[in-house]
């Protein structure tokens, strides 16, 4: 209701303004003369003084901008790296805040002041060496320092990881995240997309992930024994578009099957621990606070970007290419609660890649622990890892869920 | 001389055959004066297009979730129902905004039109060096923006019931809906988004033939840059306009074959099954068999052409306001030769920086330490052209025309745009803004409003050569005063947005509701604003547009050389003919600067008054 009053209200000022303009229009047309064109020295002083205003609008606009919501508005850096750049922006911030104050103000100033007076003159100055030297050399000399000061945080925040950073896959689909842990021997197992199924979702390569993708790929539900029967039984008649899909699918098939068989032939089982051992987290990450993290990023179907605004941290997830991002997050999630007296706050993983309809919701809670609770939560979560996951025990009892848990639930409250 | 002389002979021709000649005067014309317009109203219509879907995507920013008729109105049931856009339908609008508003606006629609009338008119030129090719270029625009427009309306992979066979059709619902950018897989797979069917089909169907059209264009604007300028018109004695065309020409031809190759690997990954940009990829539950292809070479082959791109739609920009600014300070424009220099070095290292696109997408980081150092020696020759303009008005005699307006406003735009591009070249800095508002207020200022600016501009300074009339001045001072004040009030802000984290191509910040309250807070207070104003500015649009049309045909006639200028198009006929010059093409004798020279009695000495005795030319 309220936004159709908008609407109309609009739609009647913007008619009333129209015919007030045609209205406008017309008077001054017939007042002036034909082929004279002459701006009047009226109309010339008033948009100088309006070059003035404008300048002192601009500049208004932007102190109050920055007092009301600071340069910085998503509130201190949670992280080491976050810090240094954190650091740097700032820097750049006064260079460049500098210079839009001295130009502009040059630029509306000059404009002020010089409009045409009667009777005076422009001053004939068409270069002058010297001075446009200087304004090659000053610049050149500012970004020289803009350039070495950004690349040595920069080598920073994209070296390698210590030895013993903690490593965490972060994978991404549409639309969700999911993170892996490496386990006790902090080393990931290795993955492929073609193992992806059931409840290996993030296709970890193990003998037995690739036995039962290989089983299911021949024998299972629209696999290729399934496609064959449909292609050769006699009783049905399928159209021409259908026997065509079908036969398209049959062969993408039959390729990936000659793969997966390529992969059993030279898998090394004894690799298998790295990948049992893992642990995936769904709906929350959790960090421990001073601890560097290298994080392995990977993506199922299109690009996606992990982007971690309070840690200043980001990198794009691209299908078939890994990338990686490290930091080390110095903040808990309750210490960033009273710093930004914030008490319902907490930190996020977002999607920043356009990546279909709902990339706006793909986020992923994080959580940054003391390294007791952290310890205590890992620890419960170990018993459930990928291979207690993929292998169910039938009757294990429901027990395996440690207290653990819980202690960190109210840690979080 | 051939071609004047077949021009003098096939306009005797046309007065013998009415109906024809409508049809090859308006239509299917040669001239380059009427190509010029053709470019222009077409622009004119895509822009008010893109305009209008920036509206409809920035009432649900700012309202998100709320009904709105206006929306539902343009949008219909499929993709607003009850007045709600739709997520992917955000997508896509923003997808077409962006493309329309880089391409045909601001590529076809300003260099297309300025180029086309200025550089035969101000090298004293009959024509264009090919007038068939010329026009076959605005036909190549046109149809490519017809299809970009009609892409709008995919429905069932088909638009308005039409059928398409094969592969081409039969799937997507809607526009492209990858972003302007169209990264695959995204833009490939059109099981991951509805717009990835036929929409962006058309999609890349539209920018092919565009590309074919604009370099046709190019090189035919270069061609005539070379080889048809008139007596004594020095590549040293042509206004900076030219030199702007000229090296954007140049660009063009360099970059768009790059961009087109990429569409074509997309199109083949799209239909024919190979694996350029696709790898290991499962979309839902379905396992594709791609293997050993890369996104990441679509985004460099991409971005060959998409920095340049930016200096594209720059460069015309400022060579119009250069020629506007020294014309109504009554001063030579500062630094004609530095000018020169800093268009030739943008223009260079246009080239080397496109890898700042890509910082956080994997690339080497040593690479990206080669880009950032690039990317910010890009910063001296623009800083050369800032000051440059700032030291031309110094001491001038300013007349405020609606162009000179526009044209000191580009400069202003271009500042405060250009600034926050140091802070996003700089590699360690931009991990933090990449894709976020700050990029969007980034680019929108310095190459969105700086452009549009130049464009506006250039209209209200050339309307009397293109239609022999004069736009109306107070309605121009209104035009102009809204749209700055609204612009700036549009793009400012976003920097605040962006720095309080909101992502871009976000349907909406419930995600910030949740985690960080703080930051939603101020984001939703800013996209509220921002709405405002962009509904304030496009409204000021309809003072242009009225002025525009109305003074097309009942505007006071124009006088031979209305702003006493010194280039040669002013002392051309102000009806239009064929050949431009009815006698002998004029001799140029200086450059196109001598405003207020001491010792001349006017202020102006147009370019083809021969020097006086004694006199030294600058
Ligand atoms: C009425 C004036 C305009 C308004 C209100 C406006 C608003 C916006 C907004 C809010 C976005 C970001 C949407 C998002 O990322 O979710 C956007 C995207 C964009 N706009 Fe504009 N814009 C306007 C004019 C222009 C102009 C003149 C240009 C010319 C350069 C332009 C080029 C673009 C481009 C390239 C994108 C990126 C599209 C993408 O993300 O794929 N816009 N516009
Ligand atoms: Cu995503
Ligand atoms: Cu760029």
């Amino acid at each position: 209701m309220e936004n159709k009053l908008i609407m109309i209200l609009i739609v009647v000022i913007g008619a009333i303004a129209i015919s007030q303009l045609v209205r406008v229009y017309e008077l001054t047309a017939k007042l002036r003369k034909h082929g004279e064109h002459e701006i009047p020295t009226r109309d010339n002083y008033l948009n100088s003084k309006l070059m003035l205003a404008f300048m002192i609008l601009q500049f208004g606009g932007f102190i109050y901008l920055t007092m009301k919501y600071g340069w910085t508005g998503r509130g201190p850096a949670a992280s080491v790296q976050g810090e240094a750049t954190d650091w740097l922006l700032n820097l750049n911030f006064v260079i460049i805040i500098a210079v839009f104050f001295l130009t502009n103000f040059l630029l509306f100033f000059f404009s002020f002041k010089y409009v045409k007076k009667p009777g005076v003159k422009a001053y004939y100055y068409p270069h002058n060496n010297k001075l446009e030297m200087l304004w090659t050399v000053v610049p050149a000399a500012v970004l020289a320092v803009i350039i070495i000061l950004g690349l040595r945080t920069w080598n920073e925040v994209t070296s390698a990881s210590p030895k013993d950073a903690i490593q965490v896959e972060l994978y991404s689909k549409q639309f969700d995240w999911t993170a892996r842990y490496a386990g006790g021997d902090n080393t990931l197992g290795k993955t492929d997309y073609k193992l992806i199924l059931g409840n290996n979702e993030l296709g970890l390569i193990t003998a037995a992930t690739i036995d039962s993708s290989i089983l299911a790929m021949r024998q299972g539900a629209g696999g290729i024994l399934d496609i064959k029967k449909l292609l050769n039984n006699r009783d049905t008649v399928l159209t021409d578009s259908l026997t065509a899909v079908l036969r398209k699918d049959l062969g993408s098939k039959e390729r990936l099957l000659r793969l997966l068989t390529q992969m059993k032939s030279t898998h090394n089982a004894s690799l298998d621990k790295h990948a049992y051992d893992d642990i995936i987290q769904k709906d929350t990450l959790y960090l421990c606070v001073n601890k560097p993290y290298e994080f392995s990023l990977r993506s199922k179907d299109v690009i996606h970007s992990a982007y971690f605004p309070h840690f200043r941290a980001q990198m794009n997830t691209v299908p078939g290419y890994g990338t990686r991002v490290k930091f080390t997050p110095n903040k808990t999630t309750a210490e960033m609660r009273t710093i930004k007296n914030l008490p319902t706050f907490n930190y996020v993983l977002m999607c920043n890649k356009i990546c279909g309809g709902a990339h706006y919701k793909m986020k992923l809670m994080v959580v940054v622990l003391e390294e007791a609770e952290y310890n205590a939560w890992m620890k419960g979560r170990a018993a459930k890892n990928f291979k207690a996951t993929y292998f169910p025990a039938p009757a294990a009892p429901a027990a395996t869920v440690t207290p653990a848990k819980d202690t960190v639930k109210t840690a979080m409250n | 001389m051939a071609s004047a002389a077949h021009d003098v002979h096939s306009h005797d021709h046309h007065d013998h055959h009415h109906e024809e000649s409508f049809v090859s005067k308006y239509i299917f014309s040669q001239d380059h004066k009427m190509i010029g317009k053709q470019f222009l109203i077409t622009a004119v219509f895509m822009g008010l297009v893109a305009m209008l879907l920036s509206i409809l995507f920035r009432i649900q920013l700012a309202w998100p979730g709320e009904s709105s008729d206006f929306l539902n109105f343009f949008l219909g049931d499929q993709w607003a129902p009850e007045g709600v856009l739709k997520e992917d339908m955000y997508l896509g609008l923003v997808t077409i905004h962006g493309t329309i508003m880089v391409f045909f606006l601001l590529t076809g629609g300003l260099s297309g039109t300025f180029s086309n009338i200025l550089i035969p008119l101000q090298l004293g030129a009959r024509d264009m060096a090919s007038g068939f090719l010329n026009m076959l270029s605005y036909w190549f625009f046109l149809l490519s923006s017809l299809i970009m427009f009609l892409s709008l309306f995919v429905m069932n992979g088909s638009v308005f019931g039409i059928d398409f066979p094969g592969e081409w059709g039969t799937v997507g619902n809607g526009p492209a809906m990858a972003g302007w950018t169209v990264y695959p897989p995204l833009s490939a797979l059109p099981q991951a988004v509805s717009g990835s069917g036929f929409g962006m089909t058309l999609w890349l169907v539209s920018m092919a033939i565009f590309i074919a059209g604009s370099l046709i264009g190019s090189l035919n604007y270069i061609v005539t840059v070379l080889n048809l300028r008139t007596t004594g018109m020095t590549m040293t004695r042509m206004p900076l306009t030219i030199w702007a065309f000229f090296v954007t020409a140049i660009l063009g031809v360099l970059s768009f074959p790059v961009l087109l190759s990429a569409a074509l690997l997309l199109i083949m990954d799209r239909m024919a099954g190979t694996s350029f940009y696709l790898s290991d990829i499962m979309v839902g539950s379905e396992m594709l068999t791609n293997h050993g292809g890369s996104p990441l070479l679509f985004q460099h082959l991409f971005w060959f052409l998409g920095h340049p791109e930016v200096y594209i739609v720059l460069l015309p920009a400022l060579g119009l306001s250069s020629e506007i600014i020294a014309t109504n300070a009554r001063k030579p424009i500062f630094g004609y030769k530095a000018m020169i220099g800093s268009i030739l070095a943008i223009g260079f290292l246009s080239f080397i920086v496109w890898g700042h696109h890509m910082f956080i997408t994997g690339m080497n980081p040593f690479l990206g330490s080669v880009f950032v150092f690039t990317t910010l020696l890009i910063a001296i020759p623009s800083a050369v052209k800032v000051f440059n303009y700032i030291t031309t008005l110094w001491k001038g005699s300013i007349v405020y025309t609606p162009a000179m307006l526009f044209a000191i406003a580009l400069v202003s735009t271009f500042i405060t745009g250009g600034v926050t591009g140091i802070i996003l070249a700089d590699s360690a800095l931009d991990i933090a803004i990449h894709d976020t508002y700050f990029v969007v207020a980034h680019f929108h200022i310095v190459m969105g409003m700086s452009a549009v600016f130049g464009m506006f501009a250039g209209v209200y300074h050339w309307f009397p050569k293109m239609y022999g009339r004069m736009m109306n001045n107070r309605m121009g001072y209104a035009h102009f005063w809204i749209t700055i004040v609204g612009a700036y009030g549009v793009f400012f802000p976003m920097h605040f947005v962006g720095l309080a984290g909101a992502p871009r191509r976000y349907y909406d910040y419930s995600v910030y509701g949740e985690f960080d309250t703080e930051s939603f807070n101020m984001i939703m207070d800013l996209n509220v604003i921002i709405t405002v104003f962009a509904i304030i500015a496009a409204l000021g649009q309809l003072i242009f547009l009225f002025n525009f049309f109305y003074s097309i045909y009942r505007g006071p006639a124009a006088p031979q050389n209305p702003w006493k200028s010194n280039t040669l198009e002013w002392t051309t006929p102000v009806e239009h003919i064929h050949g431009n010059w009815p006698g002998a093409l004029p001799v140029v004798h200086r450059w196109p600067y001598d405003y207020s020279k001491p010792g001349a009695a006017e202020d102006f000495i147009p370019q083809d008054v021969p020097l006086a005795e004694g006199e030294v030319e600058h």
